[in-house]
């Protein structure tokens, strides 16, 4: 029979055993922190300050005009070269990401019937910023025949015109993207730093022997020891959220219930999986290396947190349907940005429910007491 | 002469025990083995900020030849793959919120009547910008797609003054993947060399192994260099495992010289296995050293230019990224792979590699020595 108090017993142990390693518990509320001011202040996918050569062949008038709507569309730092014999030495040594080469006849062909060429050369190796750049290049470049031909006195109306309203994150702040997703991840990383040790490092210490001569259940040492680390880990949510929102203007729409509820159960379910990593393994070294794995990479990489799903090989993609962290981030985004509530996230709610029961089931099941 | 001859005896000796020690160990043995792979296919077929295939919500006012066209269009491109079509907005509106879509594509009533008139039409394009980098990319090609079907539909000479050539060097076909794959060899390189050492050398002060070798007649820095170099030689090997799994499963093009990898690897080793001998001279349990290594590993991961641009961070954290080897690392690793640059124009990342190795293994070292001495 389970006891309450007993279960309650264990709780205080760990507690002890906490805050006597007052470093281990300072690093659980350091590395929440830390986590979300990189994320929200240092990086970013936004491409902007494009260190760009101009190898400006023709001089003339009209080239220099092109030159400056570069300028002045704000997204490119400018630096003119004489020759295009420059651009190899700029490119390979990451001094310059785009070189800009106008050839002598450029004016010459804007005058006659020959479309004018303009070379782009981008440094390809970082795909996703090299598609950026060409992007706004093709822009400027657009945007400048377009006056061009508007001064000529020639109108062009388009046939189709596509309007474009940005939802949830209508900025597209990859900020707003990150944060909420990451609350997922550093429940996952608290899950796989605290829990995954907490057997192992009785086995390894000696102090099992202790627990099994006690007359405590097993489900009653899984739960005791896993209340601490569910407040930890709460905390740690509530301080990321306050956080984003306060510190980086990240919105919440949605309601507080919702993600405290839905955090508790992936928390549960976290926990378990770490404590029962911890129960595996009996060794400190292998858990760690486990832990990070099984659960800390998975919800780095698999949960759509940064990387969409969508671009993943099939087989990659079917595994994502077993990492929890994929479901959890549907349901922080959907609170932070879309505002939506249990009418639209029921499935994820179920989710959530099943990894919290599959957790600690795994937890309890594995851990024994008994020395072999 | 005689006593170097000792002393390098000295320090075989240990790395044989400590291999012989590692082996007998299996589990830890498919673990060294098995993370990186685990870890390499994971972060190659994820890490990929390409969008293609994106999940498209239409909603068809018109239904007309033109409209379906239209359609038909933005699947064909590859970029887009239709998961739903109503005539009603509200569905497009539900789609969204549970996330089954993420762009919304609305065609008015009176289509193909307007995109002949000289006025045009307007097609509305949807996006959930809640992952922002999929919605601008996604938007530029919806662009893109709609412009094209425009001229089409003008049939007219796209008249265009200025005609951009572009071309991407080192990646031609802008693939995220070669450039991402090269890049998990400094990540998981810094994992071995910062876990794995920091771990194993805690532990054994923990059991009290430790004490037993201060007691034998090695010096501590020859304990240091036994006990460093097997963890130097796992990290050479990942390193070969995953280049060759990089190389012949991915693809990876490797245009330059294996020899400038293995010298920058060396340095990078160098480095980081001087940060996981300094971790573990901060440490007292296991539990601190974990996550004092994991409050390294992750930093340094996220500045280190392997997944977000560090031309796009603030000025501040621009400059920070100097002191992380990763950074250093991963500029020779992409240079080898993608461009096939040599010692001309990555002596700087060298030096500064060997600047931080050398100076931090020193540190570290002398800390350890105080510790344990």
């Amino acid at each position: 029979m389970i006891r309450i108090n007993r279960l309650l017993a264990i709780s205080r142990k760990e507690i002890l055993q906490l805050r006597r390693d007052t470093r281990s518990l300072a690093l659980a509320f350091v590395l929440p922190v830390l986590l979300v001011v990189i994320f929200a202040y240092g990086i970013s996918w936004d491409v902007n300050d494009i260190r760009t050569v101009i190898v400006d062949q023709d001089g003339s008038t009209r080239s220099r005009s092109l030159v400056d709507a570069f300028h002045a569309s704000g997204y490119f730092t400018l630096e003119e070269a004489s020759a295009t014999s420059e651009i190899d030495s700029r490119i390979d040594r990451g001094r310059a990401q785009l070189a800009l080469v106008i050839p002598p006849d450029f004016s010459a062909d804007l005058g006659g019937g020959t479309p004018a060429r303009v070379q782009a050369i981008v440094d390809g190796s970082d795909a996703n910023t090299a598609t950026i750049i060409l992007g706004y290049t093709q822009a400027v470049v657009e945007a400048w025949s377009r006056d061009l031909m508007l001064s000529k006195g020639v109108t062009v109306q388009p046939a189709v015109r596509l309007r474009t309203r940005v939802w949830y994150n209508e900025e597209l702040v990859s900020r707003n993207m990150i944060v909420p997703g990451l609350v997922a991840v550093i429940m996952m990383i608290i899950a796989a730093m605290l829990t995954s040790l907490t057997i192992a490092r009785e086995w390894e210490r000696g102090t099992m022997e202790q627990l099994a001569a006690t007359p405590v259940h097993r489900t009653e040492v899984v739960l005791g020891k896993l209340l601490p680390y569910l407040a930890i880990g709460l905390i740690d949510v509530v301080l990321a959220s306050v956080l984003g929102v306060l510190l980086f203007d990240v919105p919440f729409r949605g309601s507080v219930v919702l993600l405290m509820v839905s955090s508790t159960l992936f928390l549960i379910g976290a926990l378990g999986l770490g404590m029962f990593i911890s129960a595996a393994t009996r060794s400190q070294l292998l858990a760690t290396q486990l832990a990070m794995v099984v659960t800390f990479l998975p919800a780095f990489l698999l949960s759509g947190f940064m990387y969409s799903v969508d671009v993943m090989p099939r087989g990659l993609q079917a595994v994502t349907y077993l990492i929890p962290a994929r479901y959890f981030v549907v349901v922080t985004r959907g609170v932070f940005l879309k505002g939506v509530g249990v009418d639209v996230l029921y499935t994820q709610a179920l989710m959530m429910i099943a990894f919290a029961a599959i957790g600690l089931l795994l937890s309890i099941l594995v851990f024994r007491k008994e020395i072999a | 002469m005689n006593r170097l001859r000792d002393k390098v005896e000295r320090v075989r000796e240990l790395v044989v025990k400590e291999f012989r020690q590692i082996r007998r160990d299996p589990r830890l043995n498919r673990v060294i083995i098995l993370t990186p792979i685990l870890q390499l296919v994971l972060f190659g077929y994820a890490v990929s900020t390409d969008v293609f295939d994106t999940p498209v919500y239409v909603v068809d006012h018109d239904r007309t030849q033109a409209s379906r066209a239209l359609v038909d269009a933005f699947t064909a491109s590859g970029y887009f793959r239709v998961v739903g079509q109503s005539e009603r907005p509200a569905d497009l509106v539900a789609s969204l919120d549970h996330g089954s879509a993420v762009v919304g594509l609305e065609i008015p009533r009176g289509f193909a009547r307007q995109i002949h008139a000289p006025t045009g039409s307007e097609v509305q394009l949807l996006l959930d910008g809640t992952n922002s980098n999929t919605a601008s990319v996604a938007g530029a090609y919806a662009e893109r797609i709609v412009r094209a079907y425009g001229v089409r539909v003008q049939q007219r000479e796209a008249v265009d003054l200025v005609d951009l050539r572009e071309r991407a060097w080192f990646n031609a076909d802008l693939s995220s993947r070669d450039y991402n794959v090269p890049a998990v060899i400094g990540a998981i390189l810094m994992l071995v060399a910062l876990l794995l050492t920091s771990l194993a050398i805690v532990r054994e002060r923990e059991i009290g192994t430790l004490e037993q070798l201060r007691v034998s007649p090695l010096s501590p820095g020859e304990l240091i260099a036994g006990k460093m170099i097997p963890f130097g030689i796992i990290g050479l090997l990942d390193m070969v495992l995953v280049t060759a799994v990089a190389v012949l499963w991915f693809r990876i093009p490797f245009v330059g010289n294996p020899g400038m990898l293995l010298l920058a690897s060396i340095l990078y080793l160098l480095a980081t296995l001087g940060i996981g001998l300094l971790i573990s001279t901060l440490a007292s349990t296991q539990q601190e050293a974990f996550m004092v290594s994991f409050l390294v590993y992750m930093p340094a991961i996220l500045l280190s230019g392997f997944m977000f641009p560090i031309s796009s961070m603030p000025d501040s954290f621009q400059w920070l990224t100097l002191l992380n080897p990763m950074r250093h690392y991963l500029e020779v690793v992409r240079g080898v792979f993608l461009k096939g640059v040599g010692i001309g124009a990555l002596w700087p990342q060298y030096l500064a590699l060997l600047g931080m190795g050398v100076s931090v293994l020193w540190f570290a070292a002398a800390r350890f020595r105080a510790r344990e001495g």
